[in-house]
């Protein structure tokens, strides 16, 4: 069948704010499938209510509603837009649930709305554990035995039917597994099924038999009109069960399987994904496996696009998102093509001839006494993804790409001692296949391993082979090393800072570098293509290896190369790509052929149809300059890939290449603050006294001096990260000392904390001639709470025009002094009419896409282009710098405390918050302003 | 001018084309010197089978997936007696595989069985260097033989096109597979996987396998309710004997069923035409349309030659399968005879089960001619045991 031609408008759900479990991956899938649905021909209407969406973007639908994903609002907009379907499978859970509400109410019945892209009347199937395991049952699918309780007496019964402890505990229709996990001892288990029963919307907890050490693979499908389903994935857990699928690392394809167990997996997918109505879109199913008896299980269904699609996605080259929207109107897969070959069928699997690594990224240092261990309840706040031909190559690519100071896996530094290994590897933790390299260093065997963890022997061997190959490299001097050895060692993902630090003598990867490229040892790229090798594709998706043949032709067009931000992290996060995303449309715009280089599979920014060229590679130095040596692009954008990107400035500076916009030293001004405020000296902008330590003592003399509550942080960090208020000496050296054990060679930063103070956002863009000042946010909460999160409203509501004249002013001095080209964002506190300046940051902020949303002024775009050349007064001649925000917009911040417990809920100014909703309001007599300023001066922790 | 590094932990050993390229490896399995047709296959799963498939008869296989021996070999997993192929290319031979159930290592199985390959090269390039230049010959060697000496022995490898091989790999003596309550099936084997009699003996037939040359008469004597025409190696344009022996038992009336080879001896036989393509379809991925029901089956391939849809005569037979890729004929159904064919492999093994169902067609077809009653069986490939 071809298209349906009896719809014309679509109403499509975003997923809200960012939170762990739901994060940017939906915002890839909401924006392919608006793209998809636009080229089709249909009118979009979006709505979402997270302002830091590209989805949300003029630009992506025809009609933008930044609103709650509330059953009442979405009735709203759909009784005034009158849709003809609704598609809801591309905003995750909250976009499933709320499409789901309204189907309960017999919304979509009564306004003659068809709901598309999943069977609405079996979602509840898979979420309701007892009618999933009937419906497996039935099928003749063999699952876990397990039981649902309602109250703690049932579970306590169930239980025993099990077996006892260990079982898992997962309360019903909670998102991400909130509240889930296995229950090792009968103390823990009272106490687990009571917060499981209280956090269940149905009061209701399922106690599965605990299947530690089976080994977990995803599938992900597809299923069009006809009941053709096809699987455009395989991923493979590194981390056996018991781990959350989002938590543990994983590959693609799948490793480990024979081919006759994986077809029997393949089959019960096709057979489960067809017994959930009738559909067609996009769904993923997980599986459990027992390698010794070759017992398979389900596990979980969702018939939706999920993280792992966008995963999947990016892994295969396969646009699930879009395809599935394509099925959605109606398409049969044989009737599309293959974007990536452009020549052969979209109704086909997938074959990867290189293996994906992804890596979840965590966030505990924000999260004071938070458990690290990793059960099936999710922690990890984002994800980076690795291409490589091999396992290893892709593993210690990945290890790169975390942006947390790894040159690769281990190999890089002192190893851990024998006792911590062995502590560390009983339970699993984000850094467990490090700890796994650790034990092969001190000589234990797979076997050993094996017995500990759980882990498939097979990735085992692999990384007691990066370890022998390690040992070989430790033995032989940088200048003895030939070709061939050194060629294996590239082969294997070692980068030149692991080689460097592994050979005997005193290198430096600089030195690593030139004798390889001596040796003609520098990395090919090879196209994620889809059909391995297969047929000619012309997608411009690269990966390194180092292979005999470079498939990445360069064009003699002017280049600039953007790097993205890397891994979502607290205070780093989808905004970024937003910005990245309207820097490659600018770069373009401007004549340039735009490369986009990033790690996050969970960005738009990295989709193979938004860049000239992607590719997917670590943001970590020696693979950005590997692309440069190769591309020559005219110069680099580092603005707009947060502090992940801004880190390599110095980098690039040092080998004299192109950085568009603000220079690095003086972004570095900025980072230094010793010379920044020496530069606000000069400008005679108050700044709160502050001091600099490198020790506790020094740190106490500090504070004593500057007078308490001190405000201490480590220097060159983000999102306030190690950030405390001390309130006394004591405090003082606790934090510090803590601190220092953190980061060791860190600059200590002290401030005078200012009370009852209000605290301002400001980003700008400057041209060098005029600076234009963006937006200014006020802060509800009283300065001293992160900025992200606190709620901020745009434009401020109660400054004097004189203060607002000043605050302006120190913007437009700092702007010029340090002669920004672009972004800039400036952080001030107004204690009475005195104006504080207290950070500014040279690059593209999280509040940037808050302010162009608001707004209607596509901020990034504009200082892309800035950087570019271009003038301010262009833009303003043309009225593009004219907002249409009439009233208030208020961001308000988004927290994820039901993953963490047993974390107070307090604010500080260390940023928690996973990510914001935004809210226009006509006057600030409204619920949305009112409430967070009656409980303004309650979370502040001291 | 492709190279590859390899570990002095292992015998070096090296791959040279017939276009005069030379790429450096590790010997994997046997030592020695082989060669054949360089082609790829694109499975990502079932590298035993694939090795073990008679199909491959004669050819250099080089697999896509990196990683080639992770679950190590296992009986069941055997598709014919022993290796098939030539030869096999790998870019990475783990040094240990993991799974409770194998028997033995790939490598191992590949010495035991004195089967030659290398592994640690750059199967991707090659793999593009094949797509372009068309398949063409090849030998492994972990023989100390200089570069020139093995371009040249590639060169002097008898070509695959014109090749008969089939006999090569066919039974010496009848045999019966199994004994069942439903139809008698003679298989013809040109070298057929053991998949297929797998599949039939699911179904409760009573099958007997014959040698490829057997005469008409002496199966026809066994009194089969139906005929079947295997896959095989090489180019079914030789086979003029096989051909003339497939027309007269088009003549008998009785069901035939074909896959691979056997289909393409049923297409000569009616007087269409086959030819050489310029790569083969071999992986596990192949998108095959059925025009009679609209659904798309996830196939697997392995073939070199194909019918010419130019060639069919409509009056003779109809096209029921479509390769979504390049509308290549993946599947026949005759108007003049009970007979059905499929280039592609139905019983897959490695590959997807979404094409099991076109035994129980053939077997519907046999009951439908004979007056048979099929017997109640449930397919295990159907239902998920677990």
């Amino acid at each position: 069948m071809p298209k349906r031609t009896d719809l014309d408008t679509i109403l499509l759900i975003g997923s809200g704010p960012i939170v762990i479990g739901q994060a940017c991956e939906f915002d890839y899938s909401g924006s392919q499938s608006a793209r998809a649905l636009m080229d089709e021909g249909y009118r979009v209407v979006l709505v979402n209510s997270n302002p830091a969406t590209i989805m949300t973007d003029p630009l992506m639908a025809d009609e933008v509603y930044l609103r709650p994903l509330t059953p009442s609002s979405i009735a709203q907009i759909a009784r005034e837009e009158e849709p003809d379907a609704v598609l809801p499978t591309m905003g995750g859970q909250t976009g499933l649930n709320v499409a789901q509400d309204l189907k309960e109410d017999g919304f979509w019945e009564e306004e003659g709305i068809e709901v598309i892209g999943v069977d609405i009347d079996t979602v509840q199937i898979t979420e309701d554990r007892q009618e999933f395991r009937t419906l497996m049952d039935d099928i003749g699918l063999d699952q876990s035995r397990s039981n649902t309780a309602k109250s703690l007496l049932e579970a306590k019964e169930i239980t025993q039917e099990l077996g006892g402890v260990p079982v898992v505990i997962r309360p019903s229709y909670t998102l991400g597994g909130s509240g889930g996990g296995i229950v090792w001892n009968a103390e823990d288990f009272e106490e687990m099924v009571t917060r499981g029963l209280e956090l269940s919307p149905a009061h209701q907890v399922l106690i599965d038999e605990c299947l530690f050490g089976w080994k977990e693979y995803e599938l992900e499908l597809l299923r069009d009109p006809n009941d053709n389903v096809i699987i455009i994935a395989s991923i493979e857990n590194v981390t056996p069960m018991g781990v959350h699928t989002g938590d543990s690392v994983t590959v693609a394809p799948q490793q480990t399987l024979t081919d006759k167990q994986f077809q029997r997996m393949r089959d019960a997918a096709i057979k489960a994904m067809n017994s959930i109505g009738t559909f067609a879109g996009g769904c993923n199913i997980q599986f459990a496996f027992e390698p010794g008896t070759g017992r398979m299980i389900v596990i979980e269904i969702n018939p939706r696009v999920s993280r792992s699609s966008a995963l999947a996605s990016k892994a295969t080259g396969y646009p699930i998102a879009k395809v599935a929207s394509k099925l959605a109107v109606g398409y049969t897969l044989d009737e599309l093509p293959n974007e990536i070959t452009g020549d052969t069928s979209a109704c086909f699997e997938p074959s990867l001839d290189y293996v994906v690594t992804k890596i979840p990224r965590f966030n505990f240092d924000k999260f004071e006494g938070v458990d690290e261990e990793l059960t099936t309840q999710m922690k990890a706040v984002g994800e980076v993804m690795s291409i490589g031909r091999t396992f290893n190559e892709s593993l210690q690519k990945a290890w790169q790409s975390l942006e947390i100071g790894y040159a690769g896996l281990g190999a890089d530094r002192a190893d851990a001692d024998p006792d911590t290994v062995r502590e560390r590897l009983k339970t699993p933790h984000w850094d467990t296949l490090l700890h796994v390299r650790h034990a092969f260093r001190q000589g234990a065997s797979v076997e050993e391993v094996h017995d500990i963890t759980q882990i498939d022997p097979w990735f085992l061997y692999q990384i007691q082979d990066l370890v022998a190959l390690e040992a070989e490299i430790r033995q032989t001097p940088l200048h003895e090393m030939d070709e061939r050895g050194l060629r294996a060692a590239k082969r294997a993902g070692f980068s030149d800072e692991q080689i460097a630090y592994l050979v005997p003598g005193d290198t430096g990867d600089r030195e690593v570098r030139a004798h390889r490229t001596a040796h003609d040892i520098t990395p090919t790229y090879q196209v994620v293509d889809t059909c391995a090798g297969e047929f000619p594709a012309e997608t411009p998706y690269y990966y390194s290896s180092y292979e005999t043949v470079n498939e990445s032709t360069v064009t003699d067009r002017d280049k600039v190369l953007i790097l993205g931000s890397g891994p979502n992290r607290i205070g780093q996060g989808i905004e970024f790509d937003y910005s990245c995303v309207h820097g490659v449309k600018a770069a373009q715009e401007m004549g340039y052929e735009a490369l986009m280089l990033n790690c996050n599979p969970e960005t738009v920014s990295t989709d193979f149809d938004v860049a000239d060229k992607l590719y997917f590679e670590p943001v970590f130095w020696e693979r950005v300059q590997d692309v440069i040596d190769l591309e020559q692009p005219e110069g680099v954008i580092l603005q707009l890939g947060g502090q992940t990107a801004i880190k390599l400035g110095e980098r690039f500076e040092e080998d004299g290449i192109e950085i568009f916009g603000t220079s690095y030293s003086k972004m570095d001004l900025v980072e230094d603050r010793g010379k920044f405020t020496d530069i606000l000296q000069t400008l005679e902008i108050p700044f709160p006294p502050y001091g600099v330590a490198h020790s506790v003592g020094e740190a106490v003399a500090t504070a004593d001096r500057l007078g308490y509550p001190t405000l201490i942080r480590p220097s060159y960090v983000l999102g306030g990260e190690g950030m405390r208020i001390a309130i006394n000496r004591d405090e003082v050296a606790t934090y510090v000392e803590n601190i220092l054990s953190i980061y060791p060679d860190n600059e200590i930063l002290l401030d005078r904390f200012l009370q009852d103070a209000i605290e301002l956002d400001v980003d700008t863009v400057c041209d060098g001639e005029e600076v234009w000042i963006a937006g200014i946010m006020q802060h509800i909460e009283p300065a001293g709470v992160h900025s992200g999160d606190s709620t901020a409203v745009l434009p401020p509501f109660e400054l004097s025009a004189d203060v607002l004249a000043t605050v302006r002013e120190h913007v437009r001095a700092i702007a010029f002094e340090l002669g920004v080209v672009g972004l800039m964002n400036v952080q001030l506190i107004v204690r009475g009419e005195t104006v504080y300046v207290i950070e500014a940051n040279p690059r593209a902020s999280r509040t940037v896409p808050f302010i162009a949303k608001a707004k209607g002024i596509p901020i990034p775009a504009i200082a892309t282009k800035v950087m570019l050349g271009e003038s301010l007064a262009t833009f303003r001649e043309a009225g593009a710098l004219e907002s249409d925000l009439s009233g208030y917009a208020i961001k308000e911040p988004v927290f994820s405390w039901d993953k963490f417990p047993e974390v107070p809920k307090e604010l500080g100014p260390e940023m928690k918050s996973t990510g914001e909703a935004i809210a226009f309001v006509d006057s600030l007599d409204d619920e949305h302003f009112e409430q967070p300023y009656e409980m303004k001066d309650l979370y502040l922790s001291q | 001018m492709i190279s590859a590094p390899s570990s002095s932990a292992h015998d070096p050993a090296k791959l040279a084309l017939a276009d005069g390229t030379v790429v450096r490896g590790r010997a994997l399995g046997h030592r020695g010197l082989t060669g054949g047709e360089l082609c790829f296959n694109t499975s990502m799963t079932g590298y035993q089978e694939i090795t073990t498939d008679p199909s491959y008869r004669g050819q250099l296989m080089m697999m896509t997936q990196p990683h080639i021996g992770n679950y190590g070999a296992s009986a069941e997993a055997m598709e014919a007696r022993k290796p098939m192929i030539a030869g096999l290319i790998v870019r990475d031979s783990p040094r240990c595989h993991s799974n409770p159930q194998a028997d033995e290592s790939l490598e191992d199985f590949m010495r035991r069985h004195s089967l030659v390959g290398i592994s640690g090269v750059d199967t991707r390039a090659l793999v593009r260097h094949v797509r372009d230049r068309g398949v063409m010959n090849a030998v492994i060697s972990s023989d100390p033989l200089d570069d020139e000496t093995l371009v040249q022995k590639a060169q002097d490898w008898p070509s695959m096109a014109g090749l008969e091989l089939a006999s090569e790999v066919t039974v010496a003596e009848p045999y019966t597979f199994c004994e069942g309550p439903g139809p008698r099936i003679a298989v013809y084997d040109f070298g057929v996987k053991q998949n297929i009699l797998r599949s039939f003996r699911r179904r409760g037939c009573t099958v007997k396998v014959m040698p490829q040359d057997t005469a008409l008469g002496e199966v026809l004597a066994w009194e089969p309710d139906g005929l079947f025409f295997s896959n095989g190696p090489g180019d079914p344009r030789p086979m003029e004997a096989a051909i003339d022996r497939v027309g007269n038992a088009i003549d008998t009336g009785l069901p035939i069923f074909g896959i691979c080879l056997g289909h393409q001896l049923m297409a000569l036989a009616q007087g269409f035409e086959v030819y050489k393509m310029h790569v083969g379809h071999r992986g596990a991925n192949h998108p095959v349309k059925n025009l009679d029901t609209g659904q798309v089956e996830v196939t697997t391939q392995n073939h070199g030659f194909a019918v010419d849809s130019a060639s069919i005569a409509p009056e003779v037979a109809r096209v029921t399968h479509l390769n979504l890729n390049d509308d290549t004929i993946e599947g026949l159904r005759f108007k003049t005879f009970a007979g059905l064919s499929l280039q592609y492999h139905p019983e897959a093994s490695p590959g997807p089960h979404d094409s099991h169902y076109h035994f129980d067609a053939f077997l519907k077809l046999v009951a439908r001619e004979r007056g048979l009653t099929l017997p109640e069986t449930t397919p295990s490939s159907a239902t998920i045991t677990v």
